[in-house]
C-alpha cells in the first residue's frame, strides 16, 4: 500500500520521552491561550488595562507570541540531549 | 483609481516568476521518482524547511488579509494573528514527529499507517481535497485582487495567471519546486516586511499623513452647522448648498445630507459633537446605477475623486498633544497610539432613488480601543452567541494549523523526525516574528493616509508605495509570490490526495513509479483548473472570511483523527473514518446554515437557523464523540509492521 517515511528513519529511543515533555508543553501553552481567549470572553475590560503605558491585549498577545518561541526552544533543547543521551 | 501602474513593479514581477518557472523546470528534469515528486526526496534541510514552511502558512490571507483588517479594525485582525501562531504549538509538541514517523507522502499516510482501511484513504483523500479546495479560493480571488493594481488587469485575468504559473511549477517538479517557491518568497517576506516596519518607525506618526507635502493627502473637511428655530438647517460654510427637502430624503433618515459647492457634489456625515452642537463630516462613497455603472465620489473611476484614507485626529506623545513624533522606537509607537485618536471608517448601504450608496464616513476612535478587542469582533456586553462565536473562531484558529494537509506534508520532505521538530520551531520563530511585524504594518497603513477602503487587502502594498514605488514593486511582487507558494503547497497536497491516496491506494491502480509522477501532475492540472474556476466564480468574497472555514474545516476532520490515533490506544480504523465524516460534514453543515451564508444566498441572517458563524466548538466535539463511540463499537486490527513495510517495498 505504500505507508511510511519516504526516508528509511534509525529507530528513536527518545520517542516516548519526547512525547511526555511535548505533551507537558502543550498543556502549558494551552493554558496561556485559555487565559487570552478567556478574558476577552468574561472579562474584556481587563484587556484595557495599562502596565508601563501598554495595556494588557498588547502585552498579552506579544506575550503569547514571544513565549511560543522560549517554549519551542526549551522542547528542542531536552529532545535533542534526549536524542544525544539515548540513541547513542 | 487609487493605484496606477507601475513599469517597476511589472518588470520585478515579471523578473520573479519567470525566475521561479526557469528554477522549477530545471528542478523538474530531475524529478523522475515519486519520493522526489511527492516530499523533494525527504533530503530538503531543516532550516531550509522551516522558512519553506512559514512560506506556505503565510498566505494572502496573512500578508493582505491581516494587515488591511488591523488596518480598519484594530486589535480584532490581530487576533487572528495570536491565534494562528498558537496553533503552531500544537503542530510542534503533538504532530510534527509522529506525523513524520508514520506518514510517507501525504496526511494520510499518517492516519492510516497502522490499519490500512479503505474507509480511512477514501475520508482522508475528501478531507484533503475539500479543505485544499476551499483555501484555494481566498487564495485565487487574493491574486485576482493583487493582479488589478499590479498589472492594471481585470480580475479573471490575475487568476489565471496566478493558475497556470502555479499549475506549471507544481505539474513540472512537485514538492521540490514548491519547496524552493516557498522557502524563497517566505525570507522575502520577512526581510521587506521588516525594511518596511523600521521605514515606518523612522516616519513616526503625524497628524497630516502627507510626508513633509511629498504626497498629496486629502484633508478631509468638518462644517459646523446648526438647526435654527424655524428648524432650517444652516452651515458655518454659506458656499455649500443643498436640497431644501434633504430630511425627507433615504439619506436624510440614515443621518446623511448631499452638499454641492463648485459643480461637485459630496455626501457629509452628521454628528453631534461633545456640546450638542452638530457637525457634518466629509465621506467617501461610491454609486452603483442600475445600469452597473459605478462612480466614485459622484464621478467615474478615472478622474480620481475616491482618495485614500487612514489618519489621526489626535496625535498625543508623553502626554502633549503634538502634529508629529519624528522617529519613535516599537514600544512608544505602540504607546502614542493608545494615548492619541485615529479615525476609523463605517460603512452603510442607503438606496438614494435607483442608485445603491456605499457611504463610507468617519468614526473618530480612541486608540485605547483600538489596541484591544472589541471593534470587529464583538466582546464587550456581549450576548451569549457572540461569545460563542468568538471562543468557537479561536478554537479552530488554535486547532487548524496542525490539521491542514498542506502542512502536514512538509513534515515528509525532511531526513529524520528531529528534522520535523527543527523545522517547525525555525517556523514558529520566522512566523511569529512576521505576525508581530504585521501589526506594524497594519496600524501604519491605518496612520499613513494609503488604505483603500474598499478593499483593505491592499492596505500592506500601498503602505509600500509611501515609501517610493521601489518599495512598492518589492512588496507586491512578494505578495503575489505569497500567492504563489500557498496555492502550490494546496495543489501538491491535493494531487497527492487524488494520484497517491485514492488512484493508488484506495482504487488500487499498479502504477509504476513512474506512472505515479505522471497521475500526481495530471491530478495538478485537473486541481489547477478548478481552482483557476472557483477564483473567478468567487470573485469579491472575502479572503480572510473563506480562511476561516478552511481551519474550522481541518480542525474538526482531521485533528481529532490525529489526536486520538496517536495518543489513545483503543482507536480503530473504523473510528478514524467516522470522525472524519462527522466533523468535516457538521463543520461544513453548520458553515451551510449560518448566518453569513444566508446573506450570500441574498436572505437575511435572522433567516439562518443558527445564529452562530463560527462552526468549531461544536463539530470538533462531535468528531471526537464520533472517534470514541464508533472506536468502542469496533475491534482495532493493526496491520503488523512487517506486512505494512513489505507492502511498502
Amino acid at each position: 500500500m505504500g505507508h511510511g517515511p519516504a526516508v528509511k528513519l534509525g529507530k528513536d529511543n527518545a520517542s516516548a520521552y519526547k512525547t511526555r515533555i511535548g505533551i507537558s508543553m502543550f498543556f502549558v501553552y494551552t493554558l496561556a491561550y485559555i487565559g487570552y481567549v478567556g478574558i476577552n470572553a468574561v472579562k474584556p475590560t481587563w484587556m484595557g488595562v495599562t502596565f508601563g503605558g501598554l495595556n494588557v491585549a498588547t502585552l498579552y498577545g506579544i506575550g503569547l507570541i514571544v513565549f511560543a518561541f522560549v517554549l519551542a526552544l526549551v522542547y528542542n533543547h531536552f529532545c535533542t540531549a534526549a536524542e544525544k543521551r539515548l540513541n547513542k | 483609481m487609487i493605484y496606477a501602474q507601475s513599469p517597476l513593479a511589472i518588470a520585478l514581477f515579471c523578473i520573479f516568476v519567470a525566475a521561479v518557472l526557469g528554477g522549477s523546470f530545471y528542478l523538474g528534469r530531475r524529478t523522475t521518482s515519486s519520493a522526489g515528486y511527492y516530499a523533494a526526496g525527504g533530503n530538503v534541510h531543516w532550516f531550509t524547511n522551516g522558512i519553506a514552511f512559514a512560506g506556505d502558512y503565510l498566505s494572502a490571507a496573512s500578508f493582505l488579509g491581516i494587515c488591511g483588517m488591523i488596518a480598519t479594525a484594530g486589535y480584532d485582525g490581530w487576533m487572528y494573528a495570536v491565534g494562528y501562531l498558537a496553533g503552531w504549538m500544537v503542530a510542534l509538541f503533538l504532530v510534527a514527529e509522529p506525523m513524520k514517523r508514520l506518514g510517507k507522502y501525504t496526511f494520510t499516510d499518517a492516519l492510516d499507517s497502522k490499519f490500512n482501511s479503505k474507509s480511512i484513504q477514501l475520508m482522508a483523500a475528501i478531507s484533503t481535497l475539500v479543505i485544499s479546495i476551499f483555501y484555494l479560493i481566498p487564495q485565487m480571488v487574493g491574486a485576482g485582487t493583487l493582479v488589478t493594481p499590479l498589472l492594471g488587469l481585470p480580475h479573471a485575468a490575475g487568476v489565471i495567471i496566478v493558475g497556470v504559473v502555479v499549475t506549471l511549477i507544481v505539474a513540472t517538479a512537485g514538492m521540490a519546486s514548491t519547496t524552493m517557491v516557498q522557502f524563497l518568497k517566505g525570507g522575502m517576506l520577512l526581510i521587506f516586511s521588516t525594511v518596511l516596519v523600521a521605514m515606518v518607525l523612522m516616519r513616526g506618526l503625524s497628524t497630516s499623513p502627507d510626508h513633509d507635502g511629498k504626497r498629496p493627502y486629502h484633508d478631509f473637511q468638518t462644517i459646523q452647522a446648526s438647526i435654527a428655530a424655524d428648524g432650517a438647517l444652516q452651515l458655518s460654510d454659506p458656499s455649500y448648498t443643498f436640497a431644501p427637502d434633504w430630511r425627507n430624503s433615504a439619506l436624510g433618515e440614515a443621518g446623511f445630507i448631499r452638499l454641492a459647492r463648485n459643480g461637485e457634489e459630496r455626501i457629509w456625515h452628521m454628528t453631534q459633537d461633545a456640546q450638542g452642537g452638530l457637525i457634518l463630516e466629509e465621506t467617501l462613497y461610491t454609486a452603483t446605477l442600475p445600469n452597473g455603472t459605478r462612480l466614485y465620489n459622484g464621478a467615474p473611476a478615472e478622474e480620481g475623486k475616491f482618495f485614500p484614507v487612514g489618519h489621526m485626529k489626535e496625535l498625543n506623545l508623553n502626554g502633549e498633544s503634538v502634529i508629529q513624533t519624528g522617529p519613535v522606537g516599537p514600544l512608544a509607537y505602540l504607546r502614542t497610539l493608545q494615548d492619541s485618536t485615529m479615525v476609523l471608517w463605517g460603512t452603510r448601504m442607503v438606496r438614494d432613488g435607483d442608485a445603491m450608496l456605499t457611504i463610507y464616513y468617519q468614526k473618530p476612535t480612541p486608540g485605547s480601543l483600538v489596541l484591544r478587542p472589541g471593534l470587529r469582533l464583538k466582546v464587550e456586553n456581549a450576548t451569549a452567541t457572540e461569545k460563542f462565536n468568538f471562543i468557537s473562531l479561536m478554537l479552530a484558529l488554535f486547532c487548524g494549523t496542525a490539521a491542514l494537509p498542506h502542512i502536514l506534508i512538509r513534515y515528509y520532505t525532511v531526513p529524520s523526525q528531529a528534522a520535523a521538530r527543527k523545522s517547525t520551531l525555525v517556523a514558529i520563530a520566522a512566523i511569529g516574528f512576521f505576525y508581530i511585524l504585521t501589526l506594524f504594518m497594519g496600524l501604519g497603513a491605518m496612520t499613513n493616509g494609503v488604505i483603500n477602503i474598499m478593499d483593505n487587502n491592499m492596505s500592506a502594498p500601498l503602505l509600500a508605495l509611501s515609501f517610493g514605488v521601489i518599495l512598492f514593486a518589492i512588496i507586491s511582487s512578494i505578495a503575489f509570490a505569497t500567492v504563489l507558494g500557498t496555492v502550490s503547497g494546496l495543489i501538491v497536497a491535493a494531487s497527492g490526495a487524488v494520484a497517491h491516496d485514492l488512484m493508488d491506494n484506495f482504487f488500487g491502480m499498479r502504477m509504476s513509479d513512474k506512472g505515479k509522477v505522471l497521475a500526481g501532475k495530471l491530478a495538478a492540472v485537473s486541481v489547477g483548473l478548478i481552482a483557476i474556476y472557483l477564483g473567478i466564480v468567487f470573485e469579491g468574497m472575502n479572503v480572510s472570511f473563506l480562511v476561516g472555514w478552511a481551519f474550522a474545516l481541518a480542525a474538526s476532520a482531521n485533528l481529532p483523527a490525529i489526536i486520538m490515533l496517536l495518543f489513545w490506544k483503543k482507536t480503530t480504523a473504523q473510528g478514524v473514518a467516522a470522525s472524519i465524516l462527522v466533523g468535516l460534514t457538521s463543520a461544513m453543515g453548520l458553515i451551510l446554515l449560518s448566518p453569513d451564508m444566508f446573506v450570500r444566498y441574498g436572505l437575511l441572517p435572522e433567516q439562518a437557523p443558527i445564529a452562530f458563524n463560527s462552526p468549531a466548538l461544536i463539530s470538533i466535539p462531535l468528531s471526537f464523540i464520533a472517534l470514541v463511540v464508533v472506536s468502542l463499537m469496533t475491534k482495532r486490527v493493526e496491520v503488523p509492521e512487517a506486512e505494512a513495510e513489505a507492502a511498502e517495498a
